[in-house]
């Protein structure tokens, strides 16, 4: 007989939502439901801007802006789309942010009850998969006008090399060899990159690179927010090694950007 | 039409009790105790990919005894508890005393309700920022819930081991010493070689996620 929970409440989960925690959220009917009712227009919510992800020696570097725009306003100053998906990875985001934290959020849920139920962490290419396959199931919400696009890197334990992935709305997933970038500056960090990557260099010199992208897609792009030294509001900055994931503190953060905003002057 | 037997409550309690019993007797005992840096898991186990003491959530650690099948279940069926209250809610939400009177109130339905108990004891382990807010709760087959203090042992040996400790065990200690400690209790409960080491912490000053397997290099280096 199948049976949702225990006797004592406890979720069974029956029948078995194996390793997966969305299964676990559907037997019970608590999934989040990415499918918006009726087609009368498009429906208005902040959209995050800029992320980017780029392999160097040690690893990968990631870094965000922080605005999210809706339609021609500043909707906020100060959101986070760089995220810890787990403790070798990082997801960051571009597209309807509301939808997009709530799956970063049902991400690092996954990763984590995998891990705990297994005993060992997912591959990283499993990681991208799954990530894949959630931006996949939100579709119907894209012929809404919601879009959700994600950025996923992390540190592979197998190959012991900084990967990173890049996806469409349909739930495309494309590794990319040295850098990869999304959200409405996207083209214009990457023209950036392109000229600017190069594959020696060390941790400063990616971290000012990156940095020097993110100020670039904000110079051609009015919905990206740069680093905005005045009022303190500094772009999230990640780096994910053997060491695992690591955010580059914030006095750091400031330095480059002043020096870099310097080089644009 | 044939009459089922009638079997008194008291009987039918007795019985399973009994039953239970038996099957955990078999089991190896598990200790969780206070440490410097919070709460220290030692477990007699063998096997080094079987584990008997899990993570359950950001401060809490599951530990069974018994039939292997039976507190597997409970253990996912604990990772689930957890895990969908962080996510519903929010981290800081899941806590270890919930989370046992769940184990608690399942143990003690399936006393009752099913053909047969679940031969297994279950520990859970929380470690609070301070070790006034360590918490230890063990859950019996029968779904009796404890609140213990310190230290806390489940399995064949706990009474024994239990008074072992009781005679030893003063204030948190280092680490290494508290498994050397437990280790010494162990083998005078036991009387004879034991069978593997498994051991894990929750440590208070690690961050977000307190769980941490000891390796076996570390235990062996702690043992001396």
């Amino acid at each position: 007989m199948s049976r949702e929970r225990f006797p004592g409440g406890l979720p069974a989960g029956s029948p078995a939502p194996g390793t997966s925690f969305t299964d676990l959220l559907r037997s019970l009917d608590l999934a989040p439901v990415w499918e918006a009712s009726g087609s009368e227009g498009l429906v208005r919510a902040p959209e995050g801007t800029t992320v980017l992800a780029m392999r160097y020696g040690d690893g990968v570097v990631m870094v965000g802006d922080r605005q999210a725009t809706e339609g021609h306003l500043v909707a906020h100053r100060r959101i986070q789309k760089v995220f810890q998906a787990d403790d070798y990875s990082a997801v960051a985001i571009s597209g309807t942010a509301g939808l997009a934290v709530e799956m970063v959020r049902l991400f690092q849920t996954e990763l984590e009850h995998y891990e705990k139920l297994e005993g060992a962490r997912l591959s990283l290419d499993g990681k991208a998969t799954y990530l894949a396959r959630m931006v996949r199931q939100q579709l119907p919400m894209v012929f809404q006008g919601l879009v959700v696009v994600p950025l996923f890197a992390g540190y592979d334990e197998t190959s012991q090399e900084g990967r990173l992935y890049t996806f469409d709305v349909v739930g495309g997933r494309y590794e990319e060899q040295d850098f990869g970038a999304t959200g409405s500056g996207g083209r214009d960090a990457k023209s950036y990159l392109r000229g600017a990557y190069r594959d020696d260099l060390d941790e400063p010199g990616a971290l000012d690179v990156a940095l020097r992208a993110l100020i670039a897609a904000a110079e051609e792009d009015t919905a990206t927010g740069g680093p905005d030294l005045q009022r303190g509001i500094l772009p999230n900055v990640v780096t994910v090694t053997v060491d695992g994931y690591h955010e580059a503190p914030e006095e750091q953060v400031a330095e480059i950007s002043a020096a870099a905003l310097e080089a644009v002057r | 039409m044939s009459m089922p037997f009638y079997v008194p409550p008291e009987q039918l309690v007795k019985d399973r009790a009994e039953y239970a019993r038996k099957g955990i007797a078999r089991g190896r005992s598990i200790v969780a105790i206070d440490y410097d840096d919070g709460v220290l898991l030692l477990a007699e186990n063998p096997s080094r990919t079987l584990y008997k003491v899990s993570e359950i959530y950001d401060r809490i650690a599951f530990a069974g005894v018994g039939k292997y099948n039976e507190f597997e279940a409970l253990r996912v069926a604990g990772i689930r508890h957890a895990d969908l209250k962080g996510y519903l809610y929010g981290r800081p939400d899941v806590a270890g005393k919930g989370l046992a009177n769940a184990f608690s109130q399942t143990l003690g339905n399936i006393f009752t309700h099913e053909i047969k108990p679940y031969e297994v004891e279950i520990l859970v382990a929380e470690v609070g920022t301070d070790r006034e807010g360590n918490r230890l709760f063990k859950v019996t087959y029968d779904g009796t819930l404890y609140d213990e203090r310190g230290f806390c042992a489940i399995g064949g040996q706990a009474d024994t081991l239990t008074s072992n400790l009781a005679a030893r065990y003063r204030d948190p200690a280092p680490i290494a010493d508290t498994i050397r400690m437990v280790a010494d209790a162990f083998g005078q409960v036991e009387e004879r070689e034991i069978d593997g080491w498994e051991a894990a912490v929750l440590d208070r000053t690690r961050e977000r996620r307190m769980f941490r397997r000891l390796t076996q290099e570390e235990i062996a280096a702690a043992l001396g």
